[in-house]
């Protein structure tokens, strides 16, 4: 059971609401843990190893494990922590945000140079479905 | 007695950080985000503020997934910048002004306003990169910060007419602290941005400006913004935007802006920046 929530009508968007925070605890846990330089040596030595000290579902850590952006945010992963996760792969902000959107770093890039995606057409689910 | 006054808007974009700690600040990207920022330098280095009251809010660097709380006061003698992935930043350790901290928790909680008191803890971008929009880069930071983190990253944030309500206890607090300290309150964060998914990098320079003038001229309006606006206009980050009106609820009724900047972009960012005089 789901509860329709005003927000679910925004496309590309992924609210990090309570049920998701909950649903993504341990996965989220996983990604900040990458904070420290310690742990980051620890993942690299053994990814295997290291994820599973983290109670996850299998869908999230084959997520985690193969880089899947958008679905580890669609599996309850807050952008703030799967970002530490794509730093760890020496992938920034800006390049993350290039690959959840199947842009590119090139051409994301030059979208926001140019004044960032337009709200015209981006606001409701419906606008994006033709 | 300590009294307010006035108000800076801010946003925290950690690139601004990089910037100016590896020295490209002038370059053709970052040199027309920094030069909106030169007049305030000037305005700060006149106001000269005893103490910041800085609402930020921390990006699971202080907070991980452990703990949310929703407003929770420093109330600690420093706060040392955090190591965020790529080492702390290179900037002053952030000193605390504790009698004024303990003063406005003791308050708030009596005002019915029940924050989480923190005794520890480090600061990240969130916090440090509007003290470098502000001062660039001193030796060590001019004044003493009160930090007030709130939660915007887990969904509800706090709404924007009860960050408001929070800014005028805030104030009522720091009116009844018996040191004469004149205190400068930055409200950080946004402006419209989405990180996340396939609609990151939205931006919405019409509602920004917008945003500002209800923010400045009619708070008690823009205080009303519902969640949902911020998150489809604004973009599922820019719901940060409601900090800003813990700043202004701070504030007088009737302020003077003194400065205002709006650049796009900074990395996937609106930066937007105010500058208010209690009038």
């Amino acid at each position: 059971m789901s509860e329709d929530k005003d927000y679910d009508d925004i496309p590309g968007t992924i609210v990090f609401d309570s049920q998701q925070a909950a649903r993504g605890y341990h996965l989220n846990q996983f990604c900040i843990s990458l904070r420290l330089q310690k742990n980051r040596d620890e993942f690299s030595a053994d990814p295997e190893a290291y994820i599973d000290r983290f109670p996850m579902t299998a869908e999230q850590r084959d997520a985690a494990l193969n880089q899947q952006w958008t679905l580890l945010l669609e599996l309850g992963g807050n952008i703030y922590y799967t970002s530490k996760l794509a730093a760890y792969h020496g992938i920034n902000f800006q390049e993350l945000a290039g690959l959840m959107t199947g842009m590119g770093a090139e051409k994301y890039r030059a979208m926001m140079v140019s004044g960032g995606r337009s709200i015209e057409g981006n606001r409701s689910k419906s606008e994006w479905e033709d | 007695m300590a009294y307010i006054s006035s108000g800076v808007a801010c946003s925290h974009v950690p690139a601004l950080g990089v910037a100016s700690d590896t020295g490209i600040s002038d370059d053709d990207y970052y040199g027309p985000i920094f030069r909106g920022f030169e007049y305030s330098k000037q305005w700060m280095a006149e106001e000269k503020p005893d103490v910041i009251f800085l609402v930020y809010n921390d990006h699971c660097t202080a907070f991980d997934a452990t703990i949310i709380p929703t407003f929770a006061l420093g109330c600690a003698t420093e706060y040392q910048p955090a190591d965020e992935g790529w080492g702390p930043r290179p900037v002053p350790v952030v000193k605390g002004h504790q009698t004024l901290s303990a003063h406005i928790a003791q308050s708030l909680v009596l005002d019915m306003f029940d924050i989480t008191v923190i005794n520890q803890m480090e600061v990240d971008h969130g916090l440090t990169v509007p003290l470098t929009m502000m001062f660039g880069q001193p030796e060590a930071w001019p004044c003493p910060v009160v930090p007030l983190a709130v939660n915007v990253v887990q969904y509800p944030a706090p709404l924007g007419i009860r960050c408001y309500a929070l800014g005028k206890a805030i104030r009522k607090a720091i009116a009844s602290f018996p040191e004469d300290l004149k205190v400068c309150v930055f409200g950080t964060g946004g402006m419209s941005h989405q990180l996340q998914h396939k609609r990151a990098g939205l931006i919405n320079a019409e509602w920004d400006a917008r945003f500002m003038d209800l923010l400045v001229n009619n708070p008690d309006q823009g205080a009303k913004i519902e969640h949902i606006e911020y998150l489809r206009e604004a973009g599922s980050e820019g719901i940060e935007l409601v900090m800003w009106y813990v700043m202004r609820g701070a504030l007088n009724e009737h302020v003077e802006e003194k400065h205002r900047f709006y650049h796009v972009p900074a990395s996937n960012t609106a930066v937007g920046h105010l500058i208010l005089e209690n009038r």
